[in-house]
């Protein structure tokens, strides 16, 4: 469970990046943010992985300040950053290794996490012989590796072309079927976001802050099919549509 | 014969054939000045146990200073890397000593260290010294943010973060470091043994013979010392490009991807 309440960021004595932003998601959940650069997206996760203090309100994972709670969760970065000096089974095993898990049980976690995304053969290969999709697949199996229960996106799919995006969206969530972390999800794609959440929040920037919550009742498991579904289309286009009134606003 | 190969041997060939007509060229009174490719060769044939030993001993305190160098200087870096402040201390002295040319540094070593091979080896240190820390250290400070932060999310101590994230990513660099290193380390030792050199047989290096023999005007193994200088360097450089191509090969950028 995670708690925003009345929560405010700045950094140092700059300008309000978060204003007055409250809401809560229960476990199992699956998140989006999308709003225009500026309405402080990925501040939002940095708060929730506690990287970053707030400066007002409160923050809440289970119940605990975010640095306490941060061995449950993992964070899926825009880029890969892998090392590329190491092969995909050792990038994934990095933070088994930070955290001090022995090497006997790394192997079989690595091994799972691998096929998970379906990169068991590419076990032994170097960062720079994959492509970017199998890049980020890794960056998620690393991220899967601790078993997490929370798990942070900050635009993880931006980099890759939309075949590719669609994806590995259907795989995050068969994957998320197995393991049932709840997901937050930053996004600049109206149709990935509905894709993949059961609700998106649109946030309004110059200070960040909720604009509007749209609630997706698509029902899981949500496959290829879903995309043409006529509710699924319905709500890709109401959140373009505030989307195009937060744009508009700050205009 | 691919061309890639037949070319530069051509290149050879007219160059040695040039050496030699130009050498006919010149006035037979005169013609020492300028020893054919064949006196070369007669030198090795006369001086050739002097010319081997001088280029081991200079080898030897070459290798001796370069790795002394290699080893410090990696220490001192990963000490640099620690904070601005650090380097902000060190570094302007670091240029003095890189701006202080080496001929003038090696009197000053010999009269402390005394003449022999730890001077000459001091020398090469010296001289190996700079682009080695200022590489290392560079690259100890480049590592990309992104992968400082997800050492930081998962709570790397700050050792794992040096060993398993800035060593590694600073390898490249130190590896630049240890090329241009690999040049210099056989200059260092010739210009040591210039001034520090021993005149005892058995223990001179190439910076004795070279002296030795421009006094007496020996032209044909003064060239044969050259061209030992050459295959000194050569030798250095060559041990240090396969030690990057072993290190790099495999994951680094610079050389071209083998599949996928």
């Amino acid at each position: 469970m995670v708690v925003f309440d009345h929560v405010v960021k700045r950094y140092g004595s700059g300008p309000v990046i978060l204003d007055d932003l409250s809401f809560s998601a229960a476990r199992g959940e699956f998140v989006s943010f999308i709003g225009p650069s500026g309405c402080g997206k990925s501040t939002i996760l940095k708060l929730i992985a506690g990287l970053s203090p707030n400066t007002g309100g409160r923050v809440a994972v289970d119940d605990r300040e975010p640095d306490q709670a941060r061995e449950e969760l993992a964070y899926v970065f825009q880029e890969p950053t892998l090392l590329p000096w190491l092969t995909v089974e050792r990038n994934v095993e990095v933070p088994m290794r930070l955290s001090g898990v022995d090497r006997s049980r790394r192997a079989e976690t690595v091994r799972r996490a691998l096929e998970l995304v379906g990169l068991g053969s590419r076990a032994g290969y170097y960062p720079r012989q994959l492509s970017g999709g199998q890049k980020m697949r890794v960056s998620i199996a690393r991220a899967l590796s601790l078993a997490p229960r929370i798990l942070l996106l900050d635009e993880p799919f931006a980099a890759l072309d939309e075949m590719t995006r669609d994806h590995l969206n259907e795989e995050l969530l068969t994957i998320r079927e197995q393991q049932g972390w709840t997901a937050f999800f930053v996004t600049h794609s109206v149709a990935e976001a509905v894709f993949l959440s059961n609700r998106v929040l649109v946030l309004a920037p110059n200070p960040g802050r909720l604009h509007r919550e749209v609630s997706v009742r698509l029902p899981y498991p949500r496959t290829a099919a879903t995309r043409a579904s006529p509710e699924y289309q319905r709500l890709v286009g109401e959140v373009s549509l505030l989307l195009r009134s937060v744009e508009e606003a700050r205009a | 014969m691919k061309l890639k190969h037949l070319l530069p041997a051509l290149t050879g060939v007219v160059m040695l054939g040039l050496w030699y007509g130009i050498h006919l060229s010149i006035n037979p009174e005169h013609r020492f000045v300028l020893p054919s490719p064949g006196d070369v060769i007669a030198a090795f044939a006369v001086h050739g146990r002097q010319l081997w030993s001088a280029t081991g001993v200079t080898g030897v305190a070459a290798l001796i200073g370069f790795l002394a160098s290699a080893v410090v200087s990696f220490a001192l870096a990963l000490g640099l890397s620690l904070s601005p402040l650090v380097r902000a201390s060190f570094y302007p002295y670091l240029m003095m000593l890189q701006m202080t040319p080496i001929i003038v540094f090696a009197p000053i070593l010999i009269m402390w260290v005394g003449p022999g091979l730890p001077s000459v080896a001091l020398i090469t240190f010296l001289i190996c010294f700079f682009p080695l820390v200022v590489n290392t250290t560079q690259g100890l400070v480049s590592t990309d943010h992104n992968l400082v932060d997800l050492f930081r999310l998962y709570r790397a101590r700050k050792r794992q973060e040096v060993w398993l994230l800035r060593v590694p990513a600073a390898l490249p660099y130190y590896l630049t470091g240890l090329r241009i290193a690999a040049t210099l380390a056989p200059i260092g030792a010739i210009v040591g043994d210039l001034y520090a050199g021993s005149s005892a047989a058995g223990s001179s290096g190439l910076g004795y013979l070279t002296l030795m023999y421009s006094a007496n005007a020996e032209m044909g193994p003064l060239f044969a010392t050259a061209a030992l200088c050459c295959l000194l360097g050569g030798i250095f450089v060559m041990v240090v490009v396969a030690l990057n191509w072993w290190v790099l090969h495999k994951w680094h950028d610079s050389f071209t991807r083998t599949d996928g």
